[in-house]
């Protein structure tokens, strides 16, 4: 018996890469948000729902490939979070961080909710014409969705690391985090760039949502999930760092497939909230973070 | 404790009305409300207690509502433990998490966001480990048996719940008038408002943050015995459900933090706001839907919730009078 788990053990480190690209994705967006901002948006998973859902619809109703629908839901989430967070949270916030996670928290009850109303409980999948076309690596066969979503993942991840090094607009958030009173005087729109910045997240979280649906489900609680998985993942890689969150998104990925092949796929997902726990009690800084 | 004869008066007046309620209204219905009314509310007043008083934000105040639903039920379905000693345990095992939460976080220093999030941690896990494990019937979940009588705190009428109720809300209420009125209450409340003061001026404020919510869990374990009782069956999602961690935090905040009737007023005017919109719309979602905007209403708005709109009404007309 134990053998055969073991046997099975590099298929599920891969399938755990595959998912890990992804959580990063996810995280990449929270990160993002903590190091600039400094508010935790607790509303994350629902965005990633509402992420999903649009994806699902595009496919249902247009038969747009979700694949295709990066290019659609990416930019549309960038819109949707930019107007939240600047006619919305941060003016309603009074700046105050408990505040923050208040209305985040109500916002992603109101999120979950209108989907439920809308949409019911109902679990939705979707099934692509190669949804079971598989790519062979000799001991285990990739499905082209799971292969094609991480790569995406990847790309994306690169694409925001050199938007961050390499432009201007990376320079001026960079600014806003480091000092924002400072950024300020040398006359850059701080509450612009923080907009900008939850616009961003968001939109990591559009992609994030195209490139889960053909390989996962959506409801309405499917958000949920990810609130821990994504909290994990940046409090494991430091609150703000892109790089923690790459490497913490692989990690999580690689501990939730490999927990769930050991010890079952109810208890699996004990490894999760039990890393939380240990690196907030023990480490709350993360691996690549510096302060908390 | 020394209270203003007015508001002696006017408690006592609440308790009566309270107590005399079943005899004037007939529906079991109402009554029913009337009852879940006072177990948000208590339940509501055990998040308070840290949340409010002490300033320490907890987004998974189930834990400690799950975790005493399935002490005593245990006790019961597999030792034949009478629930009316079982609570006793539960609100044990419901202090003792508490403890271990509060000194493994507290110790570490997690705040504000960190502690909101951690202790929404705890309560996933505690609801995957009794999924998972067999002592608890897994997925499954537990059933009672209905067995009525004072014994197993299970009553034949809504009369009964709804007093069972009432003896948790009056007790919720005195230990936060308690609070109010202690060097304890205060201790939490200088916490509140800033930690390193009071730590500057000697308050021990792990410990106190500790104690805390060791009473925050203690009343949420008789809360689960009280379920448990009422419903006759948990399971994991039940027990250690987001939704009910939400809803303790929200009547609180809506009604006011801190204050000792804060979280009663909160959850009648919530559960209120349910009722009509039921009426209207029997659609799932959609009262929880009108609960996130008050939430964020009052944050936006209103800090001090409903009660701060009267006392800042009082206050002016002082100031106006003066």
């Amino acid at each position: 018996m134990f053998s055969v788990t073991l046997s099975l053990l590099p298929a599920g480190i891969i399938n755990g890469l595959m998912f890990g690209a992804i959580y990063a994705l996810v995280a990449l967006g929270l990160t993002l948000i903590y190091g600039v901002l400094h508010i935790i948006n607790f509303a994350h998973g629902a965005m990633l729902m509402l992420a999903l859902y649009s994806a699902y619809f595009l496919f249902k109703i247009l038969n747009i490939d979700p694949y295709i629908s990066i290019l659609i839901v990416t930019p549309a989430s960038y819109v949707f979070g930019y107007t939240i967070y600047r006619w919305g949270i941060g003016r309603l916030s009074g700046g105050r961080d408990q505040n923050i996670l208040l209305i985040t928290l109500g916002l992603s009850i109101i999120l979950e909710n209108s989907a439920l109303f809308f949409f019911t409980g109902d679990q939705q999948t979707i099934s692509l014409p190669y949804s079971y076309e598989s790519f062979d690596l000799g001991f285990l066969y990739l499905s082209y969705p799971k292969l094609i979503s991480f790569v995406a993942s990847l790309v994306i991840c690169v694409l925001l690391w050199m938007l961050m090094t390499l432009t201007d607009l990376g320079k001026a958030i960079r600014a806003v985090a480091k000092e924002r009173d400072g950024a300020r005087l040398v006359g850059i729109d701080v509450e612009h760039v923080f907009a900008v910045t939850f616009g961003i997240g968001v939109a990591c979280l559009g992609a994030a949502g195209c490139m889960l649906l053909p390989i996962f489900y959506v409801d309405p609680y499917t958000g949920n999930m990810f609130v821990i998985i994504a909290f994990t993942i940046v409090v494991l890689g430091g609150m703000g760092s892109i790089v923690g969150a790459l490497l913490g998104g692989f990690i999580i990925g690689v501990t939730e497939s490999v927990g769930g092949l050991l010890l079952g796929e109810s208890l699996g997902q004990i490894g999760i909230s039990l890393i939380f726990i240990l690196i907030l009690i023990f480490k709350p800084t993360g691996i690549f973070g510096s302060k908390v | 404790m020394k209270l203003p004869f007015q508001s002696t008066f006017f408690m006592a007046l609440g308790l009566l009305v309270a107590v005399l309620a079943p005899f004037g209204i007939s529906s079991k219905f109402q009554l029913d409300v009337l009852t879940l009314i006072f177990f948000t509310a208590y339940l509501g007043q055990s998040w308070n207690i840290l949340g409010g008083y002490a300033g320490q934000f907890s987004f998974g105040g189930v834990m400690f509502f799950g975790t005493g639903a399935y002490t005593s039920s245990i006790l019961l379905s597999s030792f034949g433990l009478p629930p009316i000693i079982g609570i006793f345990a539960a609100i044990f095992m419901g202090a003792l998490l508490g403890l271990v939460v509060g000194y493994l976080s507290f110790r570490s220093g997690l705040r504000g966001s960190y502690f909101a999030l951690i202790t929404l941690a705890f309560a996933e896990l505690l609801r995957v480990l009794a999924n998972s494990v067999e002592f608890t019937g897994g997925g499954v979940g537990l059933f009672l048996s209905y067995a009525p009588g004072l014994y197993n705190l299970q009553f034949t009428s809504p009369t009964g719940f709804y007093y069972f109720s009432l003896i948790l809300l009056v007790i919720s209420l005195a230990i936060a008038m308690w609070l109010e009125h202690s060097r304890f209450g205060a201790q939490l409340v200088a916490i509140r408002e800033n930690e390193d003061a009071a730590e500057a001026l000697g308050v021990d404020t792990l410990k106190c943050k500790i104690y805390a919510i060791m009473i925050m869990g203690g009343m949420g374990g008789a809360a689960g015995t009280f379920y448990a009782q009422k419903y006759l069956y948990i399971d994991p999602p039940i027990s250690y459900s987001i939704a009910l961690s939400v809803e303790m935090l929200l009547v609180t905040i809506v009604g006011g933090m801190g204050t000792v009737f804060g979280p009663l007023i909160g959850s009648f005017v919530l559960h209120t706001v349910n009722e009509i919109a039921r009426h209207f719309i029997s659609t799932p979602g959609l009262s929880l839907i009108v609960y996130g905007f008050i939430l964020i209403v009052i944050i936006s708005y209103l800090p001090n919730g409903l009660i701060g709109l009267f006392r800042k009404t009082q206050k002016n007309k002082e100031d106006n009078d003066a």
